[in-house]
């Protein structure tokens, strides 16, 4: 039925689309100059359906379960629900509901069938409802717009008001949902802080995030200082930039520049292949490849090494991170207008000084941009250290040590039996906004920088 | 006037800069320069004039193998500076574009500062042994190229804050601080307002006491104003050269003085 209101609206705007366009393209032929060209008559009418119908449509799907199971409660015979709780309540409704869909177990109780023979009604009426007042809708509106074709009709006005209310409309639901998000985390961490004291939790410089099982456990509070788990993703951050930072500069330089046509053209969709792969075999590399090799190799020098090595972590989301440092850079590398590198090549300067000396600090804003974002991206980054890096917050800032970091934290703290009343659980939260708070702030410096490049060099 | 006359005479005593013999120029199947040749003389300003298309700048960008750059782009024929073939193997088209400085059609200061812009073409070819020489080097060329009382205030702003006019002219110190003999400008003034016009005319007239120089314009009477030798170009193939009195006055070929009369676009 819901396929059938869909289906009526599809076609009801196209009809109206032609409808409207006709009578303007008749209207022109006639000899009077329209305002707006027959097209923007048409899909004047054919906005005017869509939009409204549509959104007519979703509410009365959002909003047609609720208000039938309410139906269905408020009708069953008087004192069944007094003294019942909140769950109780929704225990019966989803029995009534799944009587209603066919399974029946056991032997129900006759006005349970009732409500259930009710419920199955109701439904089929309200999406009959909704067929008929999508179809009514549908008509008025058809002949609501088709009376407003006329010469003076300023069908485009009309058309790019709505086009712009229905931008208007996506760009707020972005936002709100960022705001919802947020908010969201910032009342959990609230949970939280109330729980723990912020100071602590800035401040601490342990972090063992159990809580008693039982009361009398001895030594078992928590210690919930975030100081060895931010330290930790720092190592591992400046480790995967260090690397592939130059990595990716040099590989777009000389990918850019350098490369003949056939590696150029080999080389750059391998990169983006690389770009492509999933964390989770990174993450395989990390602890098939990388950290043997770091530890046969310390072995060799004598040096200890952990098995969990903030090294070999960093080192494999650096290979994440540089096809998209080299790509930025790429980029940035291509906008420098060709003026500049005529100007640099017609002084006498060979390609390598041309590149070095002129178009890479002319694309500078664009590559420290790239870089910042990667090392947002390098922040957030979980999958990776999820299974290259350690569990145990230790603050070190050895990279051949084993490090803990935010991500990981907040994963292992949400796996598994989780009540959302303990600073277990919580911290969790409190640690994801400090990682939102902590990026927030990259990509505004980040964005900054650029502009700031951007006014000097414009 | 005849001031103008005395000057032309001059010229024509002086020795050839650059002479180009059968020059062709492919850019993939479009022939854009079609066997010219023509003598460059010392010290002087040759201007190329010709409807824009016709390979102006195609010509201009032979002289100092900026060609090479465009990949779909092929160069045959002899062209000499002071008797050198410029593409033999022997010579490495760095170091001659050292030699045979340009200025585009558009100013395109780096985006450093005012001093490094001037700096650079000494610094990546190592014409000053010292801080010193490196200062004295910049404020020659920002001398010679008139905007030294400009900018001696703010040395180290950068290049890419000045006016257009001023911007143009700092291009002009770049490429004569690498002392260049051939100065080659490919519409220098096209992207400027008429005042700084006039200004880089003047300084274009008093470049030519030291450099050759060589101009393409699209304006006739900024030719008339700047050089003493004409080239008309026309289609890939110059149609006529001749010091620029005798092809403003009296041009040889109909094609010549359909242009200058403005009946060709
Ligand atoms: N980079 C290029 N690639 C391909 N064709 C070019 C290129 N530059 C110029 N041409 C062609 O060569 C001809 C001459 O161009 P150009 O020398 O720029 O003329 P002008 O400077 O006289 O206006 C034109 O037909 C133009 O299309
Ligand atoms: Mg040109």
């Amino acid at each position: 039925m819901t396929t059938l209101a869909f289906a009526i609206l599809l076609v009801a705007s196209l009809a109206a689309y032609a409808l409207n366009r006709r009578a303007a393209t008749g209207i022109r032929n006639g000899g009077a100059r329209l305002h707006s060209v027959s097209n923007y008559h048409g899909l004047f009418a054919l906005l005017l359906m869509l939009v409204p119908v549509l959104v007519v449509i979703l509410a009365w799907l959002v909003l047609q379960g609720s208000v039938v199971n309410a139906v269905v409660m408020g009708a069953l015979p008087d004192g069944t629900l007094t003294e019942l709780e909140k769950g109780q309540v929704d225990l019966i409704l989803a029995e009534i509901q799944s009587i209603s869909g066919g399974r029946i177990f056991g032997q129900p109780e006759p006005w349970k069938l009732a409500a259930a023979e009710r419920l199955t009604e109701l439904r089929q009426l309200a999406a009959l409802g909704l067929v008929l007042v999508t179809a009514l809708l549908c008509l008025a509106i058809m002949i609501f717009a088709r009376k407003k074709v006329s010469a003076e009709f300023r069908a485009r006005q009309g058309v790019e008001r709505i086009v712009s209310g229905l931008m208007i409309f996506c760009s707020v639901v972005a936002i709100f949902t960022t705001v919802g998000i947020v908010a969201s985390l910032a009342f959990e961490t609230y949970k939280f802080l109330r729980l723990v004291p912020l100071s602590e939790f800035l401040f601490g410089l342990n972090w063992e995030p159990q809580i008693p099982i039982r009361a009398d456990q001895i030594a078992a509070a928590g210690a919930f200082g975030w100081i060895p788990v931010i330290v930790g993703t720092i190592v591992i951050t400046i480790v995967a930039i260090v690397i592939a930072v130059p990595i990716g500069l040099l590989s777009a330089i000389y990918l850019f520049e350098f490369a003949p046509k056939r590696v150029r053209a080999v080389a750059k969709p391998l990169l983006e292949i690389l770009a492509g792969v999933p964390t989770v075999v990174y993450g395989f590399f990390a602890i098939l490849v990388v950290a043997p090799a770091i530890r046969i190799f310390g072995a060799s020098l004598g040096i200890p090494v952990a098995p969990n090595t903030a090294l070999a972590a960093g080192g494999v989301m650096s290979i994440m991170l540089v096809p998209f440092i080299s790509s930025f850079a790429d980029d940035a590398l291509s906008a420098v207008p060709r003026a500049m590198r005529d100007g640099a090549l017609a002084l006498g300067a060979t390609r390598a000084e041309t590149v070095l000396n002129v178009l890479f600090p002319a694309a500078i804003p664009g590559i420290v941009g790239g870089v910042l974002l990667a090392v947002s991206r390098a922040i957030g980054e979980t999958m990776i250290v999820v299974m290259a890096a350690g569990l145990m917050a230790n603050l070190t800032l050895n990279p051949l040590e084993s490090v803990t970091t935010v991500t990981v934290q907040i994963v292992t703290l949400l796996i598994g039996d989780t009540s959302f009343d303990n600073p277990k659980t919580l911290a969790a939260f409190a640690l994801g906004m400090m990682l939102f708070l902590v990026t927030l702030i990259i990509n505004i410096f980040a964005l900054r920088i650029v502009r700031k490049y951007r006014e000097a060099y414009d | 006037m005849d001031d103008l006359r005395a000057i032309n005479c001059d010229v024509d005593t002086n020795a050839t800069k650059i002479s180009a013999r059968g020059v062709q120029v492919h850019y993939g199947d479009t022939h854009a320069i079609k066997d010219v040749d023509v003598d460059i003389k010392e010290r002087s300003v040759t201007a190329f004039i010709g409807p824009s298309g016709c390979g102006k700048s195609t010509f201009l960008r032979c002289i100092n193998r900026m060609n090479d750059t465009i990949d779909i782009c092929r160069v045959a024929g002899d062209i000499r500076i002071d008797g050198d073939d410029i593409y033999d193997r022997s010579i490495d088209p760095v170091q001659l574009r050292a030699r045979v400085g340009m200025v585009f059609q558009k100013p395109n200061p780096f985006p450093k500062s005012i001093y490094d812009n001037v700096a650079y073409g000494p610094k990546i070819h190592g014409l000053a042994r010292s801080r010193v020489e490196m200062d004295e080097i910049v404020e020659r060329s920002l001398r010679r190229a008139a905007i030294w009382d400009e900018v001696k205030d703010r040395l180290h702003a950068p290049g890419t804050g000045l006016s257009g006019g001023q911007q143009q002219r700092l291009c002009i110190a770049r490429a004569v601080a690498t002392d260049p003999e051939v100065l080659l400008m490919d519409e220098p003034c096209s992207a400027l307002d008429p005042i700084a016009t006039a200004q880089i005319e003047e300084l274009i007239d008093t470049l030519r006491e030291k450099y050759t120089v060589v101009i393409v314009t699209h304006s006739m009477q900024q030719a008339a104003r700047v050089s003493q030798k004409t080239a008309f170009f026309h289609l890939g193939s110059l149609v006529e050269y001749g010091d620029t009195d005798d092809i403003f006055t009296n041009p040889r070929d109909s094609r010549t003085e359909s242009y200058i009369s403005g009946r060709i676009g």
